[in-house]
């Protein structure tokens, strides 16, 4: 377990969440897959601050964490928004949501 | 050893479940699943000396924002069968970008033997173990993010603030016509027999 190894485990998982969000057509499974590339980020930070000591690494992790949470807030809020005006979830019928 | 031997099973249990997340048809097992690699990664910050991490990750991401999930799931579902034609033409494309993306970056760690052996160390697993510093405590974060990170801290939560209201605000039921019906309607039930009558 060193620092490289986390830094690997962070780019596969950030890799598989860039797939999901390019091949998923549903808005919660790409929220979904946004999730994973926010959680990779996170490892990234937990693991630097664990290899190079202090705080800060696990305080903007909590940072990080807290603006994911918002932009779920945000993103299923759209996501209902766009079922109540659409029918359907599909992303792709995002291209008018402002009407 | 046993420490590198739980790391790696618990990676394995977070890439695994995180394949799940993006192959799964079913919506409800994806947010599941996520909830799987949310969890293995939570014992990946136990490891890493995060425990305070760990114990926020299961409460905030596996109990709120995984349930937040399913409820979205649950509200936008049309079918009975939640399964779902999940995926575009454009598959074999995007497995090649993010395996692109995955050996760049990964082609760039392994460039970097000073993430490993800082400052001038040997490299010798001793020494490298040796060298990684206390683990943080919870009142040391508790310090930095009222002390040093106070402005970040305020801001994040004004943040959260705007998110949620931007969120209700999005999300509310708009419907003018209904509503000024409602508003219409009773005097005009009310004065169409009055006007009927004479």
């Amino acid at each position: 377990m060193t620092l490289s190894t986390c830094l690997l485990l962070a780019t596969a998982l950030f890799a598989v969440g860039v797939y999901g969000l390019l091949t998923r057509r549903q808005a919660v499974a790409v929220l979904l897959s946004i999730e994973l590339m926010a959680n990779a980020a996170n490892i990234c930070f937990i693991a630097f601050g664990h290899f190079r000591g202090g705080a800060t690494g696990q305080t903007f992790a909590l940072f990080s964490l807290a603006i994911t949470v918002a932009e779920v807030a945000i993103g299923l809020a759209l996501v209902i928004l766009l079922y109540r005006s659409h029918g359907d979830t599909k992303i792709d019928l995002a291209r008018e949501l402002g009407r | 050893m046993t420490e590198s031997i739980a790391f790696g099973i618990g990676s394995a249990i977070a890439l695994l479940s995180a394949v799940y997340v993006v192959r799964t048809a079913n919506l409800v097992h994806a947010a599941l699943w996520l909830g799987l690699t949310l969890l293995a990664t939570a014992g990946l910050y136990a490891m890493l000396g995060a425990s305070f991490m760990a114990g926020i990750q299961v409460l905030l991401y596996i109990g709120g924002v995984i349930t937040l999930m399913l409820f979205a799931v649950m509200i936008t579902r049309r079918h009975e069968g939640l399964a779902v034609p999940a995926d575009s033409k454009g598959r074999g494309r995007a497995a090649v970008a993010a395996l692109a993306l995955f050996g760049v970056v990964a082609a760039a760690i392994r460039a970097t033997p000073e993430l490993d052996a800082p400052r001038g160390l040997g490299g010798s697993p001793a020494e490298i173990a040796a060298a990684i510093p206390a683990p943080v405590t919870t009142s040391d974060i508790g310090r930095a993010l009222l002390g040093q990170h106070v402005l970040a801290f305020e801001v994040v939560s004004v943040l959260l603030l705007a998110a949620v209201i931007g969120a209700v605000v999005i999300a509310r039921r708009r419907d003018p016509e209904p509503a000024a019906e409602r508003l219409v309607a009773p005097p005009s039930a009310a004065s169409a027999p009055s006007e009927v009558t004479p």
